[in-house]
């Protein structure tokens, strides 16, 4: 009985009809597809993009070069040297990231003690060249001045979970 | 013997013996701050509270005596509370800065925070700060974070025998400080750094150089002084960032001097990385073959008389004997590892090393210091001399000086006089110190190179062996005759012989144009003014110190950093140090060089291999067949050495050292070692800025 029935649907094109009842219900239904670059999808507040070093409100970098993003970096994608400043702080004389190591995971930001490095949301950072994902210090201090407003409100959301 | 039971574990220790040690014999282990083993017990931090049974309250086992048949218990909830608390307390005033601070990864309090402490923290309330001190160019004080151990203040007080550190207050204000706003003035500062349980006390040139767990590790051997203090080089990429002690009972126990801590960022400057030739005057960088042949150019018939070599103070044994046989090969005997032309007796061994060994000193019970000043010429083994005379107690270790010291000894040292004269007298036994000598059983005497560099420097070690045999310093049981020396390179260069054989030329021969080429083996401590205008300078090193810059052809060489190399200390101790780093830039391990020069000139040294230059080493000589051993022998044979005792001068000693911080090339090259030469050896021009 089956092998009948089989061909009878087979022959009035039943499964046709059926995905083009699909596409048909699809074409009044609102998209589920965005016009990207022009629109964007919402971002976790967590969502680990681009790294950005942060400053404080009066300018004064927060990285204190205590090599813990280094240590934790499962890619080793880190580097740091450092040295005591004129004023006798602990600074970074160097704090290099290379992007195309790093794995995106957030352990720097999981470990760093005063919020220094973030991942932030910018995930448009695409270059031409593999050299321009070697981010280094200024980079990443540029990176935190243009986007610390996002970044702080990121921090603010996310803290009561942490 | 008594025996305690600690968790159950039964364990025999000697009478007397702490609860803590009892507990590290069961293999327990018990956290602490304030003990040390080679420091007094204060017994103030409480974190090595153990139980005792039938002890009313838990017991600060550092400071608690053991007694027959005691039951400590390291591991009940008692304890763990116990713990918990002291720690919390600890940490009421500690800042918590771990992330700035250098001794975070290696931090005995974020150690045992992590395994004996508390989660979390209760404390909300304000916390106190302290103002930090200064104590000179190495040590570095963030007195914040200090929590009052008096590790420091007993190391300073106690194994350096300065006692400048204290601690001032009481409770809650009391602060760590050396008084007065002045720099420490001790040879062995360096190890605060060490003793420091927390990161109070952290080294100034490393601060906030690197992590504990970035660095790599390779032991090595001090080559600054004679001691042979056992190192370790912490090495991250291509750079040696510091220099801390291995523990060595025999030799430096855990202590390391000033010089060979800080003086490796002398390593960085001043390096030769290219081989250079002068021409028309002028020194040019070539490359190794033109070196080479401009050497071997200027070596063409020049008969082997007229060709000498000087070897400096920090060669490794393994090119000091390349070069012996270079030298050989080339046909002459010039050969001198005594550039301060100092004069010994090398046909026993006995006459040039350290007979009772650095370990012996425990053993003396009197000592006559010849022509030495310790302090500065090896500070880790006058360390050594200073536990005898406090372990020894009030008069227990009468201690004789023949030489005016430079610096305070550190210890009660009777000045008997200020020439070797003093030493016909101690013979005569008209001088009331040779009763001393005579009444001790076990009499030490140390011979300086302030007596070995002089005229009269046989007569001198004549006499003084003379006097050793007559006071009993020298016997089938007991060899309490002593050379000091002060160069890392010296003993080695006398066993392998690197004298000038007969009819050779000493150093100074061969200077004041005795030969028509010299080459010298990082050799730098004299006036290149002495040497002849005409000789043809073959300088073969690792800085650019004075004698490069007298040289008509440079070889660059590798410093004891970048090389495997064999040190003889001046007790005759054979040990091997590794290659932490590689040389920079075209410089070359310093036999490397010289076999490769040697076939250039067609007298290829036999040898391709380190290992097979460290066989021919131990064919030249049997002593450095035995690694790191060393025999502690009586003197069988009492016949002193070559010399008429009675030929001394009254001229005064003179020290050999006249700035402990510049001794050699590597020093000078060192900032660090600049900075304290211009506070504590010249600390007017300081002043006057
Ligand atoms: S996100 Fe992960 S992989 Fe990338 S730098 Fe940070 S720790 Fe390293
Ligand atoms: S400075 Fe360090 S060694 Fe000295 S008392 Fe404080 S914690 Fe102890
Ligand atoms: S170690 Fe026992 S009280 Fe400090």
């Amino acid at each position: 009985m089956g092998h009948l029935d089989r061909t009878v649907r087979s022959f009035l094109l039943a499964e046709l009809v059926a995905g083009m009842g699909a596409t048909l219900r699809a074409f009044f239904k609102p998209k589920a597809t965005i016009n990207y670059p022009y629109e964007k999808g919402p971002l976790s507040p967590r969502f680990r993009g681009e790294h950005a070093l942060r400053r404080y409100p009066n300018g004064e970098e927060r990285c204190i070069a205590c090599k813990l993003c280094e240590a934790t970096c499962p890619a080793e994608a880190i580097t740091i040297e450092s040295e005591p400043r004129d004023d006798g702080s602990r600074r970074t004389t160097r704090y290099d990231i290379d992007m195309t190591k790093c794995i995106y995971c957030g352990l720097c930001e999981e470990a760093c003690p005063v919020d220094a490095i973030v991942e932030g949301p910018n995930y448009e950072f695409a270059t031409e060249t593999r050299e321009e994902l070697m981010y280094n210090k200024d980079k990443l201090l540029a990176n935190g001045d243009r986007w610390e407003s996002v970044l702080a409100r990121r921090l603010e959301l996310d803290a009561p979970y942490r | 013997m008594v025996k305690v039971t600690v968790d159950g574990i039964q364990v025999e220790v000697p009478n007397g013996s702490s609860a803590l040690q009892a507990c590290e014999a069961a293999g327990k282990e018990i956290p602490r701050f304030c003990f040390h083993e080679r420091l007094s017990v204060a017994g103030n931090c409480r974190m090595c509270l153990v139980q005792v049974v039938r002890a009313p309250k838990p017991v600060a086992s550092c400071g608690f005596p053991v007694a027959e048949g005691m039951e400590i218990l390291t591991d009940t909830e008692i304890v763990r509370k116990a713990r918990r608390a002291v720690m919390e307390f600890l940490l009421i005033n500690h800042p918590l800065d771990c992330p700035i601070c250098d001794q975070g990864g290696e931090c005995d309090l974020q150690d045992q925070a992590f395994g004996y402490g508390a989660d979390h923290s209760r404390y909300q309330e304000a916390k106190r700060a302290v103002t930090d001190k200064y104590l000179g160019p190495l040590v570095k004080t963030v007195m914040t974070r200090c929590i009052q151990c008096t590790r420091c203040v007993r190391f300073a007080t106690e194994i350096a025998g300065v006692p400048e550190l204290g601690a001032v207050s009481r409770g809650e204000n009391m602060e760590i400080t050396n008084y007065v706003e002045k720099a420490l003035t001790s040879e062995l500062s360096g190890n605060l750094i060490d003793i420091c349980p927390v990161g109070a006390l952290t080294s100034k040139p490393y601060a906030f150089t690197a992590r504990p767990w970035e660095l790599k590790r390779t032991d090595s051997i001090d080559v600054f002084d004679a001691v042979g203090t056992n190192t370790s080089l912490h090495v991250r990429g291509s750079a040696v960032l510091r220099i801390v002690p291995r523990v060595n009972d025999e030799v430096n126990e855990e202590w390391l001097a000033d010089k060979g801590r800080f003086a490796m960022d002398g390593l960085k400057h001043r390096r030769l990385d290219r081989p250079w030739v002068r021409v028309h005057g002028k020194l040019q960088p070539v490359s190794w073959q033109d070196a080479f042949v401009a050497i071997g150019r200027r070596l063409d018939g020049v008969a082997g008389e007229r060709i000498g070599a000087i070897v400096g103070d920090l060669c490794d044994a393994e090119s000091m004997l390349a070069l012996k046989d270079l030298m050989t090969a080339l046909g002459s005997s010039n050969v001198d590892c005594r550039q301060d032309g100092a004069q010994y007796d090398v046909s026993r061994r006995e006459f040039y090393t350290f007979g009772s060994g650095i370990a012996g000193i425990e053993e003396a019970d009197a000592l006559l210091i010849v022509g030495s000043v310790p302090r500065q010429e090896a500070p880790v083994l006058n360390a050594r001399i200073r536990k005898r005379f406090v372990a020894a107690g009030r008069g227990g270790f009468p201690i004789g000086m023949i030489g005016e010291p430079t610096a305070d000894p550190t210890y009660r040292a009777e000045i008997l006089g200020d020439g070797p004269g003093i030493l016909a007298d101690l013979r005569s036994g008209s001088h009331p110190f040779a009763d001393v000598l005579k009444a001790a059983k076990r009499p030490m005497m140390i011979v300086g190179h302030g007596a070995l560099v002089r005229e009269d420097a046989r007569a001198i070690l004549a006499a003084c062996w003379a006097l050793a045999v007559e006071v009993g310093a020298v016997g089938p049981d007991w060899n309490g005759f002593n050379v000091l020396h002060t160069a890392a390179s010296r003993v080695a260069g006398l066993d392998l012989g690197l004298l000038p054989g007969s009819g050779g030329r000493s150093a100074a021969g061969m200077m004041s144009g005795g030969v028509d080429v010299l080459w010298l083996l990082g050799a730098d401590e004299f006036h290149t003014a002495q040497i002849g205008a005409q000789t043809f300078v073959v300088y073969q090193g690792h800085h650019g110190d004075a004698a490069a810059a007298r040289a008509d052809v440079i070889l660059p060489g590798a410093s004891f950093a970048e090389k495997s190399g064999t040190y003889v200390n001046t007790e005759g101790r054979v040990q091997r140090s590794f290659r932490a780093v590689m040389p920079p830039g075209d410089a070359r391990e310093d036999w490397r060089i010289l076999r490769a020069f040697s076939e250039v000139v067609g007298k290829t040294l036999p040898y391709d291999t380190l290992e097979a230059l460290r066989d021919r080493l131990a064919a030249a000589n049997p002593v450095f067949r035995v690694i790191g051993g060393r025999d502690v022998a009586g003197v069988s044979d009492l016949t002193g050495p070559a010399g008429d005792p009675a030929a001394v001068s009254p001229a005064p000693f003179q020290p050999v050292i006249d700035d402990y911080y510049q001794t050699n090339p590597i020093c000078r090259a060192s900032p660090t070692m600049g900075e304290c030469s211009r506070i504590y050896v010249h600390p007017r021009t300081v002043a006057a800025e």
